[in-house]
C-alpha cells in the first residue's frame, strides 16, 4: 500500500486548517489497536515490514491483556481531493479507572470515532466514554469494526448506534481492521467531518498535557495539544500548576516514532522532554506555557488525580522490602496517580499502602511490581476511603480497616458511584439483584435496543471495589458490563469485621462492611480458611469478631500424620525432593504466630467465590 | 508409576568417580536385587514391576542371567574405585520374587557370593507371597544360603485384602510362616493399613493375626495412594472411598501399642522387631551404608553416589546385552546435600540422628519439637534426635524443621 499523501505537512508549519485531531472510543477487544494499525499502514508512517501487531500499545502487559494503558498520539498524512491533512490519532486509555486520563485526551480532540464491534455491540465503559466525548463537543464518527467476522450483524448494531447519537444507521462506517476494508473511506470521513481545530495562533502559547510518559533513556515524555499560541526548541517552558520551569530539550511530533520538529503550531499535537525524571512534574491536564511570555489563565479541567481504592502489598519473603520499596519509587516516576506510604501488618509484616484509581490500576501496578521486578506480593482487600466520626467529634479518615477507630462511632460516610451496566434484556433480574444485595438504588433503566438495556445505579464504591465485577461477569455470562463513576459520599451504618486465628487477629483479614452483612462475610471468610489453610500441629481455632462479640467460628483440626511413606527399593533421591518441594512450600508460608498460612490463602479468601483446597 | 527423580547422566560404562571409594572400609556394602515380576498388578502399587502381558519380548527365564552380567559390572566398576568388600547383607525384592523358582533365585546368590563373597553373619532376604511358595521351595532357599524370609501378608481381613487385589486365602499366612520356621528361615511379615474401607477393628485383626504368628519382625506401611494406579483412578471416581489420614494416624498408634506389648519394638518408623531381629538391609538404607541395586529400576548408593537404572525390563535386557551399563540417571551428592539426608533418613530410626550433623537453626528447632512432644526430650538432651510416637506420624514435618 502506498501512502496517499505524497508530501507530509511540516509540523510548526501546518495551517490549522489541515489538522484533523481525534481519538479513538472503543471497549476493550472490539479492535481500536487492530484498526490503528491498519491506519498507519495506510497512511504510509508505518511500512508493512516493520508492523508489529497493535503497535500502538507499547508495554508487554497491555499487549497481554488487549488494554491500552498510556495513551499515545500518532501525525499521519492523508490526501482527498489533492490537499494534504495532517491527521493527529491520539490514542485513549480504554478503562475506566483512567477516565481522567480519557477525559484530557478528548479535550485534546474536535472529534472521536465511535469504534464498536460489529459482533457484539456497544458496551458500557464505551457509552460512558461517548458521553464523555460529547459533553467535549467531540464530533462523533460511528464506525462498526470486524465486520469480517461471521458473527457480525452491522444491520442491527448500527440501528443501535443510530439510535443512541441520533442520525441514519447508513451513515455507520464499516470497517474491519483486520482486511483494512474501509479503512480509506475512514480517514476520507475523519478529514471531511472532523473540523479543524481552533485557537489563537497570535496568544501566548498554552499546550495541555493530555499524557506523561517515562522513559528510561529519554526522562519524562510529555505529550501536548497546543491550544494557542507555538512552543520552539530552546525555550524555558512553564508548568502552570506548579510555577516549575523547564528547558525544552525537544520537541517534535510521533509518527509512530518520536521526530524532534521547529517546533508546534497552534492545533498541533506533539512531544515534549525536558529531561525531568518525574511524570508528577508534568501532570495530565496541566496547562505548559512559555516562560518569557507567560499566558494569564491556565485552561480549565485540571485535575490532582485521586486514588479512590486502597490496598496493602506486601512482599512474601520479608527481606524483599526494599526491593518493593525501590520498585514503588520507579513505578512512580511514570505514573503520576500511584500513591503509597510504609504500612505494617501484624500479619504480614513491613509493606506499603498503595492507593489506585480503582481496581485495575491496582492489578496492573502488582502485575508490573511481579513481572518487572520480580517480586512475590500479597495484596490486601481493596478498600475505599471512609471518613468515620466518632462520638468526641473527631473525623478519621480510614483507608485500612486497622485504622478503624475502635471506641464508639457517631456516623460514617463512603464514597458513591453512579454505575452504568448493559446488558442483554433477559439478565437485568440478575442484575437487579446483584446491585440490590449491595446496597444499590436503581436510578434509571432504558432499552438501548430491542433486546440490550442500560441500567442505572447508584452504589456504594466499596461494594463494587471486592468482588462485584467477577459476581456480575459470572451471572450474566460475561454479557453485562460496567461503568461507574465517583460521585458524592452517603452516611451508612458499617462495622469492621475481625478475623482471629488462634484466637490473634489477623489484620489482613480485617474488612469494613455494612452490619447486615458482617455475618455472611464472616461465615464465608472462616469457612474460606478452614479450607485453604493446611491442617497444623495443633489444632487452629478461626473466628470472625465485631468488636469482641464472635459471629462466626471455624475449627481445623490439628494434623497427625503426614506422608510415612515407604523407602521403596532405597529411592532416598524421591525422599529428598519431596522434601526439598516442602521446605520451598514453606517458604511461601507467612507465620501468624504459630500457625503457618499459604499465600494462595491470603489471595484466595481475598477473592471472590467458593475456593477449594486443591489436593495434597 | 512414581515418577522417578531427575539427575544427571551418567556415563555408559557406569564408571564411578574415585571418590565414592573414600571410607569404603567403614561402610557396610548391600546387595539389593529387584525382580520385576508379579503375577496381577495389585491396585494401589506403584512399583517397578510387570505382569506376563505387561513384558513384551522379555523372558522371565532368562532374567537371572541378565542380572548376574550386572553384578560382574558391579565387581568392575567398584573395583576401580577399591570399593570390593564381601556383602553384609542381601535383599531379593520386587515385584515377586517367588515367581522365579528357587534354583533361580539360588543361582543368584552363589553368584554374588563368588563375585564379592558374602559375610558369616549376613542377613539374605527374600519377599514372597504367601501364595508363591510353599515348605520346598523355602527348604531349597534355605540350603541355597537365605536366612529370611518376608512374606507379604498384608492383612488378615479377606475384604481389605480384595480390596488390596491380594490374591492370596488368609490361612495360607499361619502355613508358609510355620514352614519357614521349619527350614530353619527367620520370618517377617509386611501389612498394610489404611486401606478405603478397612476399619480400626479391622486392623486390630490383622494385627493381632500378625502377631499370633511371632515372627521376629513385622513391617506396616500406611497405604500411599499414589497417582496413576487403578486405586487412585477409583477413589476419584467415587468407586472407593478416599483414604482418611486421622484413621491411619489411629491405626499406626494402635500398632505400636499392640506390637510393643507383645515384644516388638519400632526401629524405624515402619518397621519394628524383637532385639536383635532389626532387618540391617533396611537399616543400610536409612544409615547411608553403600548397596548395589540391580535389576530394571533399582536404586544404588555407593559413597554419595546415587543411581538408578533404567525402568523397563525390555530396556534393561537391551542394554545389559549391549554390555552397556543400565544406569539410567545419578546423582553427585554434594556435602550439603548429604547432609541434609542424613537428617531425612536418621531422624526415622531408633537410634536417631546425632545433634551435631544440625546446623544452628536445626538445633534451635530440636527445642520447638521437643516442646510440641515430636521429639524425644531425654534422647535429645544425650545427643541424639529420635522422634515420638506423634513425632514418627508427623516425620516429614519433622525433618522439614530440621532442615
Amino acid at each position: 500500500m502506498s501512502p496517499r499523501a505524497a508530501t507530509p505537512l511540516e509540523p510548526a508549519r501546518t495551517d490549522i486548517s489541515a489538522i484533523r485531531n481525534f481519538c479513538i472510543i472503543a471497549h476493550i477487544d472490539h479492535g481500536k489497536s487492530t484498526l490503528a494499525d491498519r491506519m498507519l499502514q495506510l497512511t504510509g508512517v508505518v511500512e508493512e515490514r516493520v508492523m508489529r501487531a497493535q503497535y500502538l500499545d507499547r508495554m508487554d502487559i497491555e499487549r497481554e491483556r488487549g488494554i491500552t494503558i498510556k495513551s499515545q498520539a500518532v501525525r499521519m498524512p492523508w490526501a482527498v481531493d489533492g490537499s494534504t491533512y495532517a491527521l493527529n490519532m491520539i490514542d485513549t486509555p480504554g478503562h475506566v479507572d483512567f477516565s481522567y486520563e480519557v477525559s484530557r485526551s478528548l479535550a485534546a480532540c474536535e472529534g472521536a470515532l465511535l469504534l464498536v464491534d460489529a459482533a457484539q455491540g456497544i458496551e458500557a465503559q464505551t457509552l460512558a466514554n461517548l458521553y464523555l466525548a460529547l459533553e467535549h463537543d467531540l464530533e462523533i464518527i460511528p464506525v462498526l469494526n470486524k465486520i469480517d467476522l461471521p458473527a457480525a450483524d452491522p444491520q442491527k448494531y448500527a440501528e443501535e448506534i443510530a439510535k443512541l447519537i441520533g442520525g441514519d444507521p447508513d451513515d455507520v462506517l464499516r470497517v474491519s481492521g483486520k482486511t483494512g476494508e474501509g479503512v480509506d473511506a475512514l480517514l476520507d470521513r475523519v478529514v471531511r467531518d472532523v473540523p479543524a481545530p481552533k485557537g489563537d495562533p497570535d496568544a501566548a502559547a498554552r499546550a495541555m498535557i493530555f499524557d506523561s510518559v517515562y522513559d528510561a533513556y529519554r526522562g519524562v515524555i510529555t505529550f501536548v495539544r497546543m491550544m494557542d499560541g507555538s512552543l520552539e526548541p530552546r525555550e524555558k517552558i512553564q508548568m502552570m500548576s506548579t510555577g516549575a520551569t523547564h528547558e525544552l530539550l525537544e520537541i517534535g511530533v510521533s509518527s509512530p516514532e518520536p521526530a524532534p520538529t521547529k517546533g508546534l503550531g497552534t492545533g498541533e499535537v506533539g512531544y515534549l522532554i525536558t529531561g525531568v525524571k518525574d511524570v508528577r512534574q508534568s501532570k495530565v491536564g496541566d496547562t505548559v506555557t512559555n516562560h518569557r511570555k507567560p499566558a494569564d489563565v491556565a485552561l480549565t479541567g485540571y485535575e490532582e488525580p485521586k486514588p479512590m481504592v486502597f490496598s496493602g502489598l506486601y512482599p512474601i519473603d520479608g527481606s524483599d522490602y526494599p526491593v518493593l520499596r525501590e520498585a514503588l519509587d520507579k513505578l512512580k516516576l511514570s505514573d503520576a496517580a500511584l500513591v503509597y506510604e510504609p504500612e505494617t501488618s501484624v500479619a504480614l509484616g513491613f509493606g506499603f499502602r498503595c492507593g489506585f484509581l480503582g481496581l485495575l490500576h491496582l492489578e496492573i501496578i502488582s502485575e508490573r511490581l511481579r513481572r518487572e521486578f520480580n517480586l512475590d506480593l500479597i495484596a490486601t482487600a481493596p478498600s475505599v476511603v471512609y471518613e468515620v466520626q466518632t462520638e468526641e467529634k473527631n473525623i478519621v479518615t480510614v483507608t485500612n480497616p486497622s485504622e478503624f477507630p475502635t471506641g464508639k462511632i457517631d456516623k460514617i460516610i463512603e464514597p458513591v458511584v453512579n454505575a452504568t451496566l448493559l446488558a442483554p434484556k433477559d439478565y437485568v433480574g440478575t442484575i437487579m439483584e446483584l446491585c440490590q444485595s449491595r446496597r444499590g438504588s436503581l436510578e434509571g433503566l432504558d432499552y438501548l435496543s430491542e433486546d440490550r438495556v442500560e441500567i442505572r445505579y447508584r452504589l456504594p464504591l466499596g461494594e463494587i471495589v471486592f468482588d462485584f465485577f467477577d459476581h456480575l461477569k459470572s451471572r450474566t455470562q460475561g454479557y453485562a458490563s460496567l461503568d461507574y463513576e465517583v460521585e458524592g459520599t452517603q452516611e451508612a451504618d458499617l462495622v469492621k469485621v475481625d478475623i482471629l486465628l488462634q484466637g490473634e487477629q489477623v489484620d489482613a483479614f480485617s474488612a469494613i462492611v455494612h452490619r447486615d452483612s458482617a455475618y455472611s462475610y464472616g461465615v464465608l471468610m472462616a469457612g474460606k480458611l478452614k479450607d485453604l489453610i493446611p491442617r497444623q500441629q495443633f489444632e487452629v481455632p478461626i473466628q470472625a469478631a465485631v468488636g469482641a462479640r464472635i459471629i462466626a467460628r471455624e475449627n481445623i483440626r490439628a494434623i497427625r500424620k503426614d506422608v510415612l511413606a515407604k523407602c521403596y527399593g532405597g529411592d532416598i533421591s524421591r525422599k529428598r525432593k519431596l522434601l526439598e518441594k516442602q521446605k520451598e512450600g514453606k517458604k511461601r508460608m507467612k507465620m501468624v504466630g504459630r500457625v503457618e498460612v499459604p499465600q494462595e490463602a491470603f489471595i484466595a479468601a481475598l477473592s471472590t467465590g467458593e475456593s477449594k483446597k486443591e489436593g495434597k | 508409576m512414581a515418577k522417578l527423580p531427575d539427575g544427571d547422566p551418567a556415563p555408559a560404562d557406569g564408571r564411578l568417580p574415585a571418590r565414592a571409594g573414600t571410607g569404603a572400609d567403614d561402610r557396610d556394602l548391600g546387595v539389593y536385587v529387584h525382580v520385576p515380576y508379579c503375577r496381577v498388578r495389585c491396585g494401589y502399587c506403584d512399583f517397578n514391576t510387570y505382569t506376563a502381558e505387561e513384558l513384551g519380548g522379555t523372558s522371565r527365564k532368562e532374567y537371572i542371567d541378565e542380572a548376574l552380567v550386572e553384578l560382574e559390572l558391579a565387581r568392575s566398576r567398584l573395583g576401580e574405585i577399591d570399593a570390593v568388600r564381601p556383602v553384609s547383607t542381601v535383599f531379593f525384592g520386587g515385584g515377586t520374587p517367588t515367581l522365579l523358582p528357587p534354583e533361580d533365585l539360588v543361582r543368584m546368590l552363589a553368584g554374588i557370593r563368588s563375585t564379592f563373597g558374602i559375610l558369616p553373619d549376613a542377613e539374605i532376604t527374600t519377599e514372597a507371597n504367601p501364595d508363591s511358595v510353599d515348605e520346598r521351595d523355602l527348604a531349597k532357599l534355605r540350603d541355597g544360603g537365605f536366612t529370611r524370609v518376608s512374606f507379604g501378608m498384608q492383612s488378615a481381613v479377606p475384604h481389605v485384602l480384595r480390596t488390596l487385589d491380594r490374591t492370596h486365602d488368609p490361612k495360607r499366612v499361619p502355613e508358609v510362616v510355620a514352614a519357614a520356621g521349619r527350614t530353619g528361615l527367620e520370618a517377617s511379615v509386611d501389612l498394610i493399613y489404611g486401606t478405603p474401607g478397612e476399619s480400626l477393628d479391622d486392623w486390630r485383626t490383622s494385627l493381632e493375626a500378625a502377631i499370633e504368628l511371632d515372627t521376629a519382625h513385622v513391617s506396616a506401611y500406611a497405604l500411599i495412594v499414589e497417582d496413576g494406579t487403578a486405586m487412585a483412578r477409583n477413589i476419584r471416581r467415587g468407586t472407593v472411598p478416599p483414604v482418611d489420614d486421622d484413621l491411619q494416624a489411629d491405626m499406626y498408634e494402635l500398632a505400636d501399642v499392640l506390637l510393643s506389648a507383645a515384644g516388638y519394638d519400632w526401629y524405624e518408623v515402619s518397621n519394628w522387631s524383637k532385639s536383635g531381629a532389626e532387618s540391617r538391609h533396611n537399616l543400610a538404607y536409612w544409615t547411608g551404608q553403600d548397596w548395589w541395586g540391580i535389576g530394571p529400576g533399582a536404586h544404588s548408593h555407593v559413597g554419595g553416589v546415587r543411581w538408578w537404572n533404567v525402568k523397563h525390563p525390555a530396556a534393561y535386557a537391551s542394554r545389559i546385552e549391549q554390555r552397556l551399563s543400565p544406569v539410567m540417571a545419578r546423582e553427585l551428592l554434594d556435602d550439603e546435600t548429604r547432609r541434609t539426608e542424613r537428617i531425612l533418613l536418621e531422624t526415622r530410626i531408633r537410634s536417631g540422628l546425632p545433634v551435631g550433623v544440625l546446623e544452628a537453626d536445626g538445633r534451635r528447632a530440636v527445642a520447638e519439637l521437643i516442646a510440641a512432644g515430636l521429639v524425644d526430650a531425654e534422647a535429645a538432651l544425650g545427643g541424639r534426635v529420635v522422634p515420638t510416637l506423634r513425632g514418627r506420624l508427623l516425620a516429614d514435618r519433622v525433618v522439614r524443621d530440621l532442615t
